[in-house]
């Protein structure tokens, strides 16, 4: 942790009401039922937070999941959003379907590793490949907590259940993948790491196009036990940060007493004007390099880390939306005089058919 | 020259490779006799494969307007080596066969009238360039079946203008290898068959169309504002079709945006959840796919049938279980889509039988899945979506668009937030939905595909499950009132009577005719055009003994879904069923009664 960012950021107590004067309240959802202790209640407790203090419209806001513990979890905050409890692994076509009709729509998709990366895999990559304006989180803990601890895609080779099975398949890493395939924002937290999550929650939702945050949030029940690769322990002690991260929205000003050594921050301007400041921890890293980033993020995997950060970014490539030259009013508020072509344009065809 | 002349009545089978380029020969041909007033229609029976194997295109000329498929051939070009023995081994006696000379056909019968043509000889001073050839011998068939049964050559001149609208060269150099076909038959030929066409008046305000392009334009008219689709057969035209005309219609030309999203998903589970995806988010939604996809489509149906999500789905249905016979039509998915998905489902069914009504029904489709907020399956088949149809004109929409109940701010203010997703208020099944988007702090709310309550809430308690599920009920048992009527023919001399739907319908007409003319039996006829079946349709069943159900598969799935419904009456229904992969004929079912009826 750099002590730069500790000292920009007095923490203040939260206001009461946020700059378009909305309390916390309306930023809730219900009360949760997942276990105690579990990473994912933390993550819900984020997004309340991060979309308070970037005063979002919650009436604004999509919240939509697949199947299992992650996916129960959108009832647990932003109760005021349209929710989306939709089908296993097919959550992202939902989503795409949602952005389609209405572009203006904020889209937070909440996963887990077995919606995302076993049943759902198919359509994570194409959402990615698509850059689908979306910001969303995997709350990865390796295993299937709803059916009882079985392993996901994302368990680690030799990683060991409760059971006292061992993983013989090799993971997939979402990270990795979300970079080759086209999300253009990627990062990797810890549902264990307020600070950090927030910080990149907060950046996430000021990028315009797939946003993938690969959340590692440990399974109490079945699978924070000695042996798991997943648990609060393991992920403490393996954890590596690649940079420390800043983030300056865009309603704020810069009021940075610079003691970062020049050159030793990186500032990436996102698409709603906020600002990501990434003071390096690492000299070479360049985030906005994908070759860069499969190469660290390969080697963390040979050395047995846990690479958290923003891992990449890239804000040149047109999200999903934008690409389809979609009209200025969304899709689903365009009236039948738009909507249905003149009778001349029918006339014009049946005479072309006659 | 024969004794007795058959005018504007015959059926042309042209036997080609696949992948050898006749359809454009095929479709000129049928296009200059439509202009020529006749009625007709033009069917491509084609092998599921790139190039190699064999096809036939099949046009259908009828005076009296029945343009259905005909089984017996009358005139056969036979181009294709492969199959010209067989083809010509099946003709009935005083059938035309034009074929390629070096095929050597003439000695194989006698009862036939054989012209053999040399299509190399003929087209080689006319297409210098040889890589050409392949494709230009087939307009040489045109000019010489234009001698052959006098088809006006300006109207082939503009069928061929009109077919290479786009290249000028290309309509030149096969306009000379027309005139190169007639100009040889005329010096070569001599006519023996009876066949011919003559200029009437048969086609005044239609169109020629596919039931897909048909299909295409009614969900533009009907204001479709998300497509999602993937590709498959016989489905693809249609997603295309509409894409073009989308591009056409509905680019703003002040901003050059687009009143509309076409995406082309990475597979069917995709494109339905994307359509899923836009309907609860407001959109006119709508995927378009085939029996393989449908089954894909499982989960998601029935996603959006249970949250009750507004959503419409094309089924151009081709033969099934599994692969099957892509290329070859059926109607074997009405079960399946009307119950598709697993716990208890329905989902209604609009069944045209026309392209007009292709047009209609899609238009259509989007007001009623908004109104029922549910998945809505439009079924076309094979060969109503992929072959020419000579077709009355469409009319433009006299009518709303309805986007259902849905609840602006303003209302929901008006409620002082006191609303419920799932609440029946209007005692109709119906319930109000709010538009993701809108800004009123109380509109948003929870959509799960599992147990709720009418406020949206998780639950598992039985008599928030079972009141939800019998409300649902409800709604779906109404929605036959948001589906076209069936239309009835009767007749009180009627004998026995018909039940069919979709693409049977021409077949059926044609039948009750030769019943009549040839057993002087009278029909009465019902179409049914949805499903759940218009009350309408019960009292039909119930007047009459006999119902024969007529459809192309082989279960009888539209009788199990009558029986179903009706079950008082469904010792009424009797069954034909057809299920070979052609279109439906009439002779199969009149041959079929009249073995059942002993007539």
């Amino acid at each position: 942790m750099s002590p730069a960012t500790v000292r920009r950021r007095k923490r203040r107590k939260a206001p009461a009401s946020n700059r378009i004067g909305l309390g916390l309240e309306p930023y809730r959802g219900l009360k949760t039922t997942l276990c105690a202790g579990c990473g994912h209640n933390s993550i819900s407790e984020r997004i309340v937070e991060c979309f308070f203090e970037m005063g979002i419209d919650p009436t604004q806001v999509v919240k939509l999941s697949g199947i299992g513990c992650s996916s129960k979890s959108p009832a647990y905050f932003l109760g005021m959003s349209h929710g989306f409890n939709s089908v296993h692994g097919r959550m992202p076509s939902v989503a795409t379907g949602a952005v389609l009709a209405n572009k203006n729509l904020l889209a937070l998709g909440v996963s887990g590793d077995g919606d995302t990366a076993s049943i759902g895999l198919g359509q994570f990559v194409h959402m990615m490949r698509r850059n689908v304006p979306i910001v969303y989180i995997i709350e990865d803990n390796g295993c299937y907590g709803l059916t009882k601890g079985q392993f996901s895609a994302t368990a680690d080779l030799g990683s060991v259940a409760k059971s006292g099975i061992a993983n013989e398949q090799p993971p997939i890493d979402t990270c990795a993948l979300a970079v080759q395939m086209g999300a253009t924002f990627v990062a990797r937290s810890f549902s264990g790491d307020k600070k950090q999550l927030q910080t990149v929650l907060k950046a996430a939702l000021s990028h315009k196009g797939t946003a993938v945050l690969d959340v590692v949030s440990p399974c109490v029940t079945f699978n924070d036990h000695m042996g798991s690769t997943k648990s609060y322990k393991y992920v403490r002690d393996h954890k590596v940060m690649l940079q420390s991260i800043d983030f300056v929205p865009h309603f704020e000003e810069i009021d940075i007493q610079d003691e970062f050594l020049p050159g030793t921050v990186r500032e990436v301007p996102l698409h709603d004007g906020s600002v990501l400041r990434l003071e390096k921890l690492e000299e070479e890293y360049d985030p906005t390099d994908w070759l860069t980033a499969l190469d660290r993020i390969e080697l963390a995997a040979q050395k047995g880390q846990i690479l958290t950060g923003v891992l990449f970014v890239n804000t040149d490539s047109p999200s999903f939306t934008d690409v389809l030259n979609l009209d200025d009013l969304p899709l689903a508020q365009i009236g039948q005089d738009r909507l249905r072509p003149p009778k001349s344009a029918l006339d014009e065809v049946m005479t072309e058919l006659s | 020259m024969p004794v007795r002349e058959v005018v504007n009545d015959f059926s042309i089978h042209v036997a080609t490779v696949n992948g050898s380029g006749s359809q454009s020969a095929n479709l000129i041909l049928l296009r200059a006799m439509f202009e020529m007033g006749i009625p007709v229609s033009g069917k491509n029976l084609f092998p599921s494969n790139i190039a190699g194997l064999p096809t036939w295109y099949t046009i259908r000329a009828n005076k009296a307007g029945f343009t259905g498929r005909k089984k017996e051939v009358d005139i056969l070009i036979a181009m294709n080596p492969q199959t010209a023995q067989e083809d010509v081994e099946s003709l009935e006696p005083g059938c035309a066969v034009i074929y390629d000379e070096p095929l050597r056909l003439g000695d194989l019968r006698r009862d036939l009238h054989f012209y053999p043509v040399p299509f190399d000889r003929i087209t080689a001073p006319v297409c210098p360039v040889p890589k050409l050839r392949k494709l230009v011998r087939n307009i040489v068939y045109d000019g010489v079946l234009a001698w052959l049964i006098d088809i006006e050559m300006d109207e082939l001149r503009d069928a061929i203008h009109r077919q290479f609208s786009t290249k000028p060269k290309a309509a030149a150099l096969n306009w000379n290898a027309a005139v190169a076909g007639y100009d040889w038959a005329r010096q070569n030929l001599a006519k023996r068959d009876p066949f011919r066409v003559e200029r009437m008046d048969g086609n005044r305000g239609k169109i020629i169309v596919e039931g897909n392009a048909a299909s295409a334009l009614g969900a533009v008219f009907g204001g479709v504002s998300v497509i999602t689709w993937y590709p498959i057969t016989p489905s693809s035209s249609l997603a295309e079709a509409a894409e073009a005309y989308l591009k056409r219609f509905r680019i703003d030309p002040e901003t050059g945006k687009a009143t509309f999203a076409v995406v082309q998903a990475e597979d069917e589970i995709a494109s339905i959840g994307m359509a899923v995806g836009a309907g609860w988010a407001g959109a006119r939604s709508m995927t378009t796919t085939a029996g393989p996809g449908i089954s894909l489509m499982s989960e998601f149906v029935g996603l959006a049938h249970f949250a009750e999500v507004p959503v419409v789905v094309i089924d151009v249905q081709r033969m099934g279980p599994s692969t099957g016979l892509p290329t070859r039509t059926s109607q074997g998915d009405f079960l399946s889509a009307a119950t598709l998905s697993h716990g208890d489902t329905s989902h209604p069914l609009l069944i045209p039988a026309t392209p007009k009504e292709c047009f209609e029904f899609t238009a259509r489709a989007f007001d009623v899945a908004e109104r029922l907020q549910a998945p809505v399956f439009v079924m076309l088949d094979l060969d109503l979506g992929m072959n020419f149809w000579t077709s009355d004109k469409f009319e433009y929409p006299d009518w709303d668009l309805d986007r259902g109940k849905v609840l602006t701010e303003t209302q929901i203010e008006a409620l002082q937030g006191d609303w419920g997703r799932y609440r029946d208020i209007d005692g109709d099944g119906i319930p109000y939905r709010t538009i993701p988007g809108n800004r009123h702090p109380q509109a948003g709310y929870f959509t799960r595909g599992t147990g709720h309550d009418p406020d949206a809430n998780y639950s598992e308690r039985e008599d928030d499950w079972i009141r939800n599920m019998e409300r649902i009920k409800a709604k779906m048992a109404s929605s036959g009132n948001w589906l076209p009527e069936s239309l009835v023919d009767d007749d009180p001399n009627a004998r026995i009577a018909f039940l069919a739907a979709g693409t049977s319908h021409e077949a059926v007409r044609e039948s009750r005719s030769q019943l009549e003319l040839e057993y002087r039996v009278k029909t009465a006829y019902c179409r049914v055009r949805g499903w759940p079946f218009s009350r309408s349709t019960e009292e039909f069943i119930a007047r009459h003994d006999r119902v024969y159900v007529v459809e192309q598969n082989r279960d009888g799935q539209l009788r199990e879904l009558l029986r179903r419904q009706f079950p008082a009456i469904h010792d009424h229904l009797r069954s034909i069923r057809y299920y070979g992969g052609m279109p439906l004929d009439a002779r199969t079912i009149t041959d079929a009664v009249a073995e059942k009826e002993r007539l």
